[in-house]
């Protein structure tokens, strides 16, 4: 068991193989390691943000969802109602032509017959004439008892 | 297998080892050597004669072998890493850089950017060294021995010069880092007040010599103590990896095999304690206020 040079020989070789260890392996390791933590932690947080955003994005859908709906509920009411205002207006404007078109009828009838009457009335004031002639022939003066006959024609 | 027991496992634990020998110095062939020459021992004797100014050229080679594989493995890693789904190689630097990095945090809470790298490379390269052990023992010996080499060792761990290596190169961190933090002062204080102080002055100055007596044994205790527990363990490993290889060979598996997966958590064990209790000195070192 001699104690020598070797000794010296392996301090070296020890120095140099920690000072290399030092330089050129402990660091690109260690930045390798750092960086593979530092890319699981920002996946994490990428992907608890994800989820956050997932869940807002469907509460949003959510809302517009029911936001449409309400609009569609709104549509059709305001359709609905339109709709029976139309019918509503449309059976006035239905009644009132219906009412002008009778009075319009009627109208025409009184006309027809206050015609018809005035026909009639002269027609049974000029037999009415000739009757009263036939029976007393000669003792009727037309111009004297004309206005007394047509008086009893106005009475029909 | 050639020669008696003790001579196989002498041989075993004989590292390559190429040094100086003196001027005038027989050779074990009984040659003699003119100058002083550097040269690679032929024997365990000629060895320990060279001294200090030896290389154990098995130790060394294997060690930086290994040491080249692990960061050679770690850069490939790094240079590809990336962010994305990572690879099978990538996947296993990684769970290794984790859970160093894990070990340093919870132990060191200070900033500095050495000790985590540190502690990679202690534990990986001192496992790796380690792990040399499961090769069963005479494998790669025999193999170097048909290319000329007598010795081989090939668990650098084995070698005290090794793990003494280490555990110096961090005690001098220990230093450095005792003294930048606390300053040359504070590091003194540290060593001469505690654990004994006194209000009185008198007794302060007096009780010097007993804090540093103590302080300064904790202190030298700790390269050393961690040395000797890598060494140890692994030494006694190979011993009996060496005794076992003794047996008559239908015979071996029946022992070899327990043992080889007991070293499993052997050798991870003793890089795990080496590595931490390097944190925790270097944590030490780095905390102000005793």
């Amino acid at each position: 068991m001699n104690i020598n040079l070797t000794m010296i020989g392996q301090a070296i070789a020890f120095f140099i193989f920690v000072v290399f260890c030092m330089k050129y392996v402990w660091p690109p390791i260690m930045a390798a390691l750092q960086e593979r933590q530092k890319k699981i932690a920002d996946g994490l947080a990428a992907s608890d943000r994800a989820a956050r955003d997932l869940e807002l994005a469907q509460e949003k859908s959510a809302e517009e969802l029911r936001e449409a709906k309400q609009q569609a509920a709104a549509l059709i009411e305001q359709a609905n109602k339109r709709a029976a205002q139309i019918v509503e207006a449309s059976k006035d404007d239905a009644r009132k032509e219906g009412q002008k078109l009778i009075e319009q009828a009627k109208a025409e009838i009184e006309q027809e017959r206050n015609q018809a009457r005035d026909a009639l009335r002269a027609e049974i004031a000029a037999i009415a004439v000739a009757g009263a002639e036939k029976i007393l022939e000669t003792s009727v003066d037309a111009s004297k008892h004309n206005e007394m006959l047509e008086k009893l024609a106005a009475e029909l | 297998m050639a020669g008696s027991a003790s001579e196989y496992i002498q041989h075993h634990l004989q590292n390559l080892t190429y040094g100086k020998l003196p001027a005038g110095y027989e050779r074990a062939d009984g040659s003699v050597v003119e100058e002083a020459t550097w040269t690679l021992a032929r024997t365990g004797q000629e060895a320990s004669d060279m001294g200090f100014w030896a290389l154990h050229i098995d130790s060394l080679g294997w060690a930086v072998g290994l040491g080249v594989l692990f960061l050679f493995l770690f850069r490939m890693a790094a240079k590809r890493a990336t962010s994305d789904q990572p690879g099978g190689l990538q996947n296993f630097v990684e769970v290794m850089v984790e859970f160093v990095d894990n070990s340093v945090k919870e132990t060191f809470h200070g900033k500095n950017k050495v000790i985590a790298p540190l502690a990679l490379t202690i534990f990986c390269w001192i496992f790796l060294m380690n792990l040399m052990d499961l090769v069963p023992v005479d494998f790669l010996p025999q193999l170097f021995h048909l290319m000329g080499l007598e010795y081989m060792k090939v668990v650098p761990t084995t070698d005290v010069n090794v793990t003494l290596g280490m555990s110096l190169s961090v005690f001098a961190l220990i230093i450095y880092y005792s003294l930048k933090v606390k300053g040359v002062g504070g590091f003194l204080g540290e060593l001469t007040l505690h654990p004994f102080s006194s209000d009185n002055l008198f007794l302060k100055i007096l009780l010097v010599p007993v804090n540093f007596l103590l302080e300064g044994v904790s202190l030298i205790a700790k390269p050393i103590s961690l040395a000797l527990r890598l060494f140890g363990n692994l030494y006694a490993g190979e011993l009996i990896f060496i005794l076992i290889a003794l047996l008559p060979l239908w015979a071996q598996w029946t022992l070899s095999v327990p043992w080889a997966i007991f070293h499993i958590l052997v050798i991870t064990l003793q890089a795990f304690i080496f590595m931490m209790l390097t944190i925790v000195y270097l944590s030490m070192a780095h905390e102000d206020s005793h």
